[in-house]
């Protein structure tokens, strides 16, 4: 025990003193978690358009304006053809081209039918699917204001379901709430993931860890004395980020924090046996640092920060459920958003537990004293 | 001249010798190209959805199987009332809920009216507007074809084509990202050790000493790094040519010269924070944790720029990564050629011989 106290003032003293590595540690995150959330909208509110009218008519200014006052498109510029308009679209200038074709009024109304083109840039899917789902909608509304009016037959009387639809948890569409807990998850993960990493290598490459290796220090207790500098700074970064959640974003956890802070203790005990394996297998920290940021970024991009992991396919679902930071993500949202208690948790903590058991067991039994 | 050939040969065969660095460094963008290209994707399907019905007719049982039948919701299970929403809602179990009141036929036929009420787990607000809006399509293709005998005069039909992605599949604007994100960070980080490196060993003193001009050590460090970018790309460009479908449009030439300029400008990054750090460990943290997260979410390709507030999108600006993204979408995707990414190229350009002249003044050939 007494060997661990001394084990443990040592790194708190190696880390305290390292005044670049700390600002690293802990303002780089902070800052970005300030910031970063402000980038990370997802609404699609500025579709930009290029209209060609060929009608010039009543009917196709009112389709127009209907279109630009709903708010979610801004209408760029008027094309003279739609092979302009399409020009619009490939220079990035437009994501929709909307072709009014000529007669649209006068077969509208001689023949009850007319069509309408429209082209959507499809490389972001979301925004095109999004942005088609609203332009067919407002063109639905407008085919019903044009009915009523121009047709003297009262609505179509056949029965209608009509769909009232609420959003719970987060009834603004906040879209801040959902990604400011995560960004938060991925800075914890970043900072005890690749620090547990360097930090052996870093005793290995200058030599320092043969210093260790001859002394009755005991393997768990080495390894423990790396582990709970790294912990405690890893509730000391999670805990700052509660509190600039709640003074730039005002997010408060709905759920209790002791939920959110045994869940964060399993998880660095994960995410630090991971960074202990990983420096178990590298000479040098170029070697600690490639395969941790390996890592890292598959994390970053697999964990459903970004897009939702129930959309992929099964192969990649079952791969993700092995990646710890999917855990504690989906923990995050929901004890943050909805105050999901231990008993809704069960299942991802177990598995975070189990992981983190795994990858640490491993990691002791790959660490040899001698080399 | 002679010495530089040397020192360049150094350098690559310390680069070489490094098994388990040179593994990661090529199997980064291979499993990062294969895992994200298949999937990731921006498209919202399979949502878990519960239904409580309260009034089992048959409008409701043929409303249900369509919204059973249909790929965006995966029908988890039927609740009996709608006091469990909350329970399952809290579990994370079903992402969306359903509620036919009681007599919702009956209301159908007699009134010509019927309501029935869509519950979204909103603390994912994109994934709840999506899905809401699915859900009223299917409502609105029910309510027409109840509508259909009685006929729908002046009817306009929307006729719409997806370009460049018409099953819009996510690979298409993940591809050029990963790109942009894997080289730019994998450029950055690889270079940001390679001065400080020598620092912490000791080593800078022999070289500093010997008579060799520092930019000859600079170019000694990028040349390894270069080459392993430049095959790095090819290897991404073949994944997805042959494992995506998607082969580049435009002219290969154009595109592998602008990531050229883009992989020396990352490069020029890397040599920046590798001449201001004072360890090993703080330049890696800084070309991790201060670039990684910025990269992602400044580049352009996992969340519109547009949308951010004008701060955000004038830092954005300075992220090389952004304008690469947009090269490699109009050459790679839609096959324009340089008339229209010119504006792009220069700014890389530019930002490229900024960096290094900063990099290069800076080199301080003293140790203290």
């Amino acid at each position: 025990m007494r060997t661990l106290i001394f084990l443990l003032e040592k790194e708190f003293r190696q880390i305290l003193r390292n005044r670049q590595i700390l600002s690293t540690l802990l303002i780089a995150p902070l800052i970005q978690l300030i910031l970063l959330p402000l980038a990370a909208d997802y609404s699609v509110k500025n579709i930009s358009l290029a209209v060609v009218d060929n009608d010039h008519s009543p009917f196709s200014q009112r389709l127009i304006n209907k279109i630009t006052a709903s708010g979610h498109f801004r209408l760029t510029g008027y094309a003279p053809s739609y092979p302009e308009a399409l020009k619009m679209v490939e220079q990035d200038k437009a994501d929709i081209a909307l072709q009014i074709p000529i007669h649209f009024e006068r077969d509208l109304v001689r023949e009850n039918n007319k069509q309408l083109y429209v082209a959507i840039n499809a490389i972001e899917g979301t925004k095109a699917n999004l942005g088609g789902a609203y332009l067919a909608s407002i063109i639905r509304n407008y085919n019903d204001d044009i009915r009523l009016r121009w047709q003297s037959t009262t609505p179509s009387t056949s029965p209608q379901i009509e769909a009232v639809s609420t959003n719970w948890y987060n009834p603004l569409l906040n879209f801040k709430l959902y990604m400011v807990p995560a960004i938060l998850v991925v800075l914890v993960t970043v900072m005890a993931a690749l620090q547990s990493a360097l930090n052996i290598v870093h005793e290995k490459e200058s030599g320092t860890i043969e210093q260790i290796n001859v002394t009755p220090i005991k393997k768990h207790i080495f390894i423990l004395g790396k582990m709970i500098p790294f912990l405690a700074l890893g509730i000391i970064l999670f805990t700052l980020g509660l509190v600039v959640g709640w003074i730039f974003y005002g997010i408060v956890p709905i759920g209790s924090l002791l939920v959110l802070y045994a869940s964060l203790i399993v998880y660095l005990f994960a995410m630090l046996g991971l960074g202990l394996l990983l420096a178990t297998y590298s000479a040098t920290q170029q070697q600690s640092m490639s395969l941790a940021f390996f890592f890292i970024n598959i994390f970053n991009m697999m964990s459903g920060v970004f897009t939702a992991v129930d959309s992929m396919p099964g192969w990649a679902q079952a791969i993700v459920s092995t990646f710890p930071p999917s855990h504690f993500i989906k923990i995050m949202r929901m004890v943050v958003l909805k105050g999901s208690s231990f008993s809704d948790i069960t299942w991802p903590l177990t598995a975070m537990a189990l992981i983190g058991l795994f990858l640490n067991t491993w990691a002791v039994l790959n660490y040899r004293k001698t080399s | 001249m002679r010495q530089l050939i040397t020192f360049i040969r150094k350098e690559f065969l310390h680069v070489f010798r490094d098994r388990k660095s040179l593994l990661m460094l090529f199997g980064l963008p291979i499993a990062q190209i294969v895992l994200f290209g298949f999937a990731l994707s921006n498209e919202i399907k399979n949502s878990r959805i519960a239904i409580v019905d309260y009034s089992k007719d048959a409008t409701t049982t043929r409303l249900i199987s369509k919204i059973a039948a249909s790929d965006y919701f995966d029908f988890q299970r039927s609740l009996a009332g709608a006091d469990q929403l909350q329970a399952a809602f809290k579990k994370g179990d079903i992402k969306m809920a359903v509620i036919f009141p009681a007599n919702f036929g009956d209301d159908l036929m007699h009134t010509g009216k019927a309501t029935m009420q869509v519950i979204a787990d909103a603390s994912d607000p994109n994934q709840a507007t999506t899905i809401t809006n699915y859900l009223s399509q299917i409502v609105t293709d029910y309510n027409a074809e109840l509508a259909k005998d009685a006929g729908q005069p002046m009817q306009i039909n929307p006729e719409t084509q997806m370009m460049y992605n018409p099953e819009l599949r996510g690979a298409p604007n993940f591809v050029p990202g990963v790109m942009a994100l894997v080289l730019m960070l994998v450029c950055t980080m690889m270079t940001s050790v390679a001065i400080v490196k020598e620092k912490e060993l000791g080593t800078m003193e022999i070289l500093l000493v010997s008579p060799f001009k520092p930019v000859y050590i600079i170019i000694a460090k990028l040349a390894p790094n270069l080459l392993i970018s430049v095959l790095n790309l090819f290897i991404i460009l073949l994944l997805s040519w042959l494992f995506l479908d998607l082969p580049v449009k435009g002219s290969l030439l154009l595109l592998v010269t602008c990531s050229i300029l883009f992989i020396l400008t990352s490069l020029s990054i890397g040599l920046l924070l590798s001449i201001n750090a004072q360890t090993q460990q703080a330049a890696m943290m800084g070309s991790l944790m201060g670039m990684m997260l910025p990269t992602m979410l400044l580049t352009g390709f996992l969340f519109p720029i547009e949308n951010m507030p004008l701060a955000l999108q004038i830092l954005s600006n300075l992220v090389p990564s952004r304008w690469y993204f947009i090269i490699v979408k109009r050459v790679m995707l839609k096959g324009l050629g340089i008339t229209a990414i010119w504006r792009e190229m220069l700014i890389l350009t530019s930002m490229c011989v900024l960096l290094f002249t900063i990099s290069l003044r800076k080199f301080k050939i003293r140790l203290q």
